[in-house]
């Protein structure tokens, strides 16, 4: 059993589900937007950043690292309320592209405000948690106590917004807005407010992803969610936009796939592997890994 | 009680509705009759605060519906059940009782089992998706879904629609029983003049978007010209 744990196999799966899981939180955040109001939140990543910047390195000076943590979540659901409201409101029922080229832009924006205050810089924040490899035998596992705490954190919230979605009346009103918007008016739900709350959910979901990779050990410059990004919108597509559970276990897939490309193949092509998987999913199952096939009425 | 002046509504140079006027009071159903394309389901829309119109008023009572947000609608007492009946498929037949008493005030507990004693069927499929659910089960939930809010409005468009004769006769009797017993105010749009008419007090017909006649529901179902005409009901 110790033997299997500090194999090399393992030590890669270990590595793989600590990156995956960062995928998956993003994949999920995009998710619940893509589901409420059918937009590619493009920025998503950039405001999870900017969110942590602010709640773990700005106005979380002097306090502990889980008021940080709480900050930052509170900061960015209400970063991803206002975007909502200022600018996305006016975009429903224009073309899908105008959200996409706005979030684009408000990319670069965020980005380039975190660079101007925070310069480009990564910062960290000591986590309460070790990131010494446990030992078995005197050889390492490649699980940190912190490795753990990222996983578990990023579970939790998982099955927190599952178990909101699912079983409070706030969850049944988020996904009657999403699944029909009209039918949900007609039954007296506010469903501007849903979707007001449905980005704040995402945003906060998003960034959590943050500040797990701002309490690693590399920490958090400002254009680091660029990556993350992309392999978490390679994990929805893949996953199916449509589906939670899909997201994260693409999330988790990619993961996987980039650590053992950079074991067994090269470090510098490890980004390839969400690619290589985006590809092949496209050629099997495009309407993504996890999505019914069912038909959409229009 | 529901009163509809002069109702004007465009969809770009289609006019849709043409100076429509109507009441619909309690405890009885009002019918609304015609061909497709008359306006029929376009009013209930209206009303419901789903299209804005060019000109004309609504009132539930004494306030005006006019610009007020659909939810809000909604949440004075008014149900609408949309043509198609508008259940969600992707969601339990549970869920979907559960979000038509979110809005009110009703225990949702309290109103799911007085739904499920109204409509046994319901109760045994309470787990079930909808996508599952035969044409008279969705009505059924449909219909549940919008009375567990205990509205004081009901709107119905085309209920009878893709249902079994059997099954319309009794939906009919259902609705006709639960406007007289619940003093509902029902305005009931159908293409079914016959089936309407059996239960409706008063009616009115469209044609174009326009009213051409109104009345009793009796007076209406006697008239050759309109049964002839508009109503499609001349053996």
């Amino acid at each position: 059993m110790s033997s299997f744990l500090t194999s090399s196999f393992m030590h890669n799966i270990f590595g793989g589900l600590a990156q995956g899981v960062i995928f998956s939180l993003v994949a999920l955040s995009l998710v619940i937007i893509w589901q409420s109001t059918h937009v590619l939140n493009f920025a998503q990543g950039a405001m999870a950043m900017f969110a942590t910047y602010v709640g773990l390195t700005e106005i979380g000076r002097g306090v502990g690292y889980w008021w940080c943590v709480l900050l930052s979540v509170v900061v960015g659901m209400a970063l991803g309320g206002a975007t909502e409201r200022v600018l996305i409101r006016p975009l429903y029922g224009k073309p899908e592209i105008n959200p996409i080229v706005v979030m684009v832009g408000f990319l670069a924006v965020l980005e380039a405000v975190a660079t101007s205050i925070w310069t480009s810089t990564a910062r960290t924040i000591a986590a309460p948690f070790s990131q010494i490899y446990f030992q078995s035998h005197g050889k390492l596992v490649l699980l940190s106590p912190f490795i753990i705490f990222q996983i578990v954190l990023a579970i939790g919230i998982m099955l927190l917004v599952a178990a909101l979605f699912r079983f409070t009346k706030l969850g049944l009103q988020l996904r009657a807005s999403a699944l029909a918007p009209e039918v949900a008016r007609l039954l007296g739900v506010r469903v501007n407010r849903m979707l007001t709350i449905g980005w704040m959910l995402s945003a906060g979901v998003g960034a959590i992803a943050a500040v797990i990779l701002a309490s690693g050990s590399f920490g958090l410059f400002p254009t680091d969610m660029d990556g993350v990004f992309v392999a978490g919108f390679i994990a929805a597509a893949v996953g199916g936009l449509e589906s939670p559970i899909g997201a994260i276990a693409g999330g988790l897939l990619i993961g996987l796939a980039e650590q053992f490309i950079l074991a067994y193949w090269s470090p510098n092509v490890a980004p390839l592997g969400g690619i290589i998987i985006l590809v092949v999913a496209l050629m099997i199952r495009p309407q993504g890994i996890f999505t019914k096939s069912v038909g959409r009425r229009v | 009680m529901i009163r509809v002046d002069d109702l004007s509504v465009s969809y770009g140079a289609v006019k849709a509705l043409r100076n429509v006027s109507l009441e619909a009071s309690p405890g009885l159903i009002t019918a609304v009759l015609g061909a497709n394309g008359a306006g029929k389901t376009t009013l209930l829309r209206t009303i419901s605060g789903l299209v804005n119109p060019v000109g004309g008023d609504i009132h539930l009572g004494d306030t005006s519906l006019l610009r007020m947000p659909t939810e809000e609608i909604c949440r004075l007492g008014l149900a609408h059940v949309p043509e198609g009946r508008g259940v969600i498929e992707e969601l339990t037949v549970e869920d979907n009782l559960r979000l038509g008493a979110l809005a009110s005030k009703v225990d949702i507990a309290e109103g799911l089992e007085a739904q499920y004693a109204q409509f046994p069927a319901l109760g045994d499929r309470r787990k079930k998706y909808c996508a599952t659910l035969s044409g008279g089960e969705r009505q059924m939930l449909a219909m549940a879904r919008a009375l567990i809010a205990q509205p004081r409005v009901l709107l119905l468009d085309e209920p009878s629609l893709g249902l079994a004769p059997q099954v319309t006769s009794d939906l009919m009797k259902l609705i006709l029983r639960l406007c007289e017993s619940k003093n509902l105010t029902v305005i009931l749009v159908e293409q079914n003049a016959k089936g309407a008419l059996r239960i409706a007090h008063n009616a009115v017909v469209l044609h174009l978007g326009a009213v051409v006649a109104s009345g009793d529901a009796q007076t209406v179902a006697a008239d050759e010209d309109l049964r002839r005409y508009y109503l499609g009901l001349v053996e």
